[in-house]
């Protein structure tokens, strides 16, 4: 007999999934810099050269540092209105961008997936009022229904959180009750159901791994969004108030000085574009890394 | 789709369109504060005057029964007084409705030409660089707020270059009289292509910043359809017979790759409601979706409630129609 070499174990899903990943270099590249975004947003205070709501009027509107009529040097990339430091409030706005889009997408998809496990199993009345709920929600462009509902309830930061979660649960709503219709169908569903387990069980031990990997997918892609409404909130009003600093409302801030200070709307907009195109690049990535067949639904 | 599925649909929507009432009739209903504080905010009304004015808009009654009446009104127009104008809600929407919807259908008409020639041309010639272009302004397209997009457009072709007014709808001095409501009509029949002129250099910049990105989308659709449809035997045969290239991709191929663009068109005119109030915002446009956020700040309630009805309610019906044009245009569906 003689010894074998040991053969390497076979890899998880997961594991050739995030394989798959790392060989995505613009996935990659744009993972990095999300990650670089939310590195700025947790440690805002300590990296951000100067207090984000320290105003100085005489500081008003001063140009970013390669500007030839830069007057204020520290200020690399000019000031506002008020004369507060640009720089700061993009590194502290990331903050709230970020933040409002975790935990929207993370709200959402906890109970998205749950609506989603028990209309797609259990079927019935709970699928019925389930299903009419989502097609209802669906009803509403996405945009008026958070303006409609953050009209009603105010702006602020929870309020933000609340409207959009109400509407977003949908979408991984939709995708698990899809994957759930499916699994109930197959073999280990049916073995466990034989086996006696409760449908608790079943929906949370026995589908639940299985559609997860969807609802990751899902919910990348649709931070990318969430961080677009939170901006458009705020740029209307409706987001989080003085002086938190969101990049809608400094978009907003810039208007009434687009002749003379190109910058103050500009920089922000950057910011947001950079973010979530890196978002949307990643969350391509990790679609055709960890479930190739979700190549339809965004 | 079906022509079973097409059915199922015509029975969910009064379903959903109910819902939509519950939805919007419970935003309102449920917020804190009462209308009736609001309206009497700047005058100095006694206790009884406010109970009557509330007897009179029927907020002492059940909820339920409100619910009800506010369906019944509805169902006829009646949104009851805008707070701010002090007039018809049905009437102040009227009047901003054309705003809106000119700058809704000219936004579409820029998405369509911009789109259609994009994606043909990337379906023709796949994994050409205009086709990698193309993936890239769409993804582009998807990630850029519009708001900003608007700004920067003004920065760049009102603030700088000049060659478009910064907002508003129309100068000063070029109005003429209100006819339909649609400018671009009006000051044709008033006779004034100088007034056509101006009222389209003013549409110019809010329509590309809501057309854009919805080219960007719809481009997308139409290469991967035109990239299935010519794949086809038909388009092969088409080609064998020795019809010309031209021929074939615009006669015989387009049509059938129009089906999924329009049925997308459709769907994203409904988003383009959404983003109406945004770019309406931006540009100072005297349309729907900014008399909605000034009425937001001016807790004008009845107005804002029944624009999100009315929003929500042509998104629906825009889905709907979606559903019937596919089913309508897509021959494997016809019946």
């Amino acid at each position: 007999m003689s010894a074998s070499v040991a053969e390497p174990p076979p890899l998880s899903p997961t594991a050739l999934a995030l394989r798959r990943l790392a060989g995505n270099r613009t996935a990659v590249a744009a993972s990095l810099v999300v990650l670089l975004f939310v590195l700025l947003a947790v440690f805002a205070p300590w990296i951000a050269p100067h207090d984000p709501a320290d105003a100085d009027l005489f500081r008003r509107l001063c140009a970013p540092a390669w500007a030839a009529e830069n007057t204020e040097p520290g200020y690399w990339l000019g000031c506002d209105a008020l004369g507060r430091d640009i720089l700061s409030r993009l590194i502290h706005g990331a903050r709230v961008s970020l933040s409002v889009a975790a935990l929207v997408v993370c709200i959402a998809a906890v109970i998205g997936t749950l609506a989603g496990l028990a209309a797609g199993y259990l079927r019935g009345w709970t699928d019925t009022i389930v299903s009419r709920l989502v097609d209802t929600l669906l009803g509403f462009p996405y945009l008026v229904f958070a303006i409609g509902l953050m009209a009603m309830m105010g702006p602020g930061l929870h309020n933000i959180v609340l409207a959009l979660v109400l509407k977003e649960w949908v979408f991984t709503c939709r995708v698990v009750r899809g994957e759930t219709l499916a699994a109930r169908e197959q073999d280990y569903v049916e073995a466990a159901r034989a086996l006696g387990c409760t449908p608790r069980h079943i929906m949370l031990r026995e589908i639940l791994p299985n559609v997860l990997s969807p609802v990751l997918v899902v919910a990348t892609f649709r931070m990318a969004y969430v961080i677009i409404m939170e901006a458009s909130l705020s740029f209307l009003g409706l987001g989080v108030q003085p002086p938190m600093p969101s990049w809608g409302s400094m978009v907003a801030d810039g208007r009434d000085f687009l002749v003379d200070a190109w910058w103050v709307s500009t920089l922000p907009g950057i910011c947001i574009l950079a973010l979530v195109l890196s978002i949307n690049l990643a969350s391509q990535g990790m679609r055709d890394a960890f479930d190739p067949r979700l190549h339809q639904s965004s | 789709m079906s022509f079973s599925r097409v059915l199922e649909r015509l029975v969910q929507l009064p379903i959903v369109l109910l819902g939509v009432s519950v939805i919007v009739f419970g935003m309102m209903a449920l917020t804190p504060g009462d209308p009736v504080e609001i309206m009497l905010a700047d005058q100095r009304a006694t206790e009884e005057q406010a109970a009557s004015l509330r007897r009179d808009l029927g907020l002492d009654r059940p909820i339920a029964e409100r619910f009800v009446v506010f369906l019944g009104n509805a169902a006829t127009g009646d949104f009851g007084i805008s707070f701010f104008h002090r007039r018809p809600v049905f009437e102040v929407i009227a009047e901003r409705l054309p705003a809106t919807i000119e700058l809704t259908l000219v936004a579409l008409l820029v998405a369509v030409l911009v789109a259609v020639p994009l994606g043909v041309a990337a379906a023709v010639k796949r994994d050409s660089w205009l086709d990698r272009a193309l993936s890239a302004i769409s993804l582009f397209g998807v990630s850029l707020p519009g708001f900003w997009f608007g700004i920067l457009l003004i920065l760049l072709f009102a603030v700088h270059l000049g060659w478009f007014p910064v907002g508003g709808r129309i100068p000063f001095g070029a109005e003429v009289p209100r006819l339909t409501g649609f400018l671009l009509i009006d000051t044709l029949a008033a006779g004034r292509p100088d007034a056509f002129l101006r009222a389209l250099s003013h549409l110019a910049l809010p329509a590309i910043t809501l057309g854009l990105p919805t080219a960007a989308l719809l481009a997308r659709v139409i290469r991967s359809a035109m990239a299935e449809v010519l794949a086809t035997d038909y388009v092969l045969f088409a080609e064998a017979k020795g019809l010309s290239r031209r021929r074939v991709l615009f006669l015989h191929a387009l049509k059938n790759a129009l089906i999924p663009a329009v049925t997308v068109l459709a769907i994203e005119t409904g988003s383009l409601l959404g983003g109406n109030m945004i770019v309406e915002t931006v540009f100072g446009w005297p349309g729907l979706g900014r008399l909605v956020v000034e009425s937001i700040f001016a807790r004008n309630y009845p107005l804002v409630q029944a624009a999100v009805l009315l929003y929500a309610v042509t998104y629906v019906l825009l889905n709907f129609c979606a559903d019937l044009l596919y089913a309508a245009l897509n021959p494997k569906v016809r019946l």
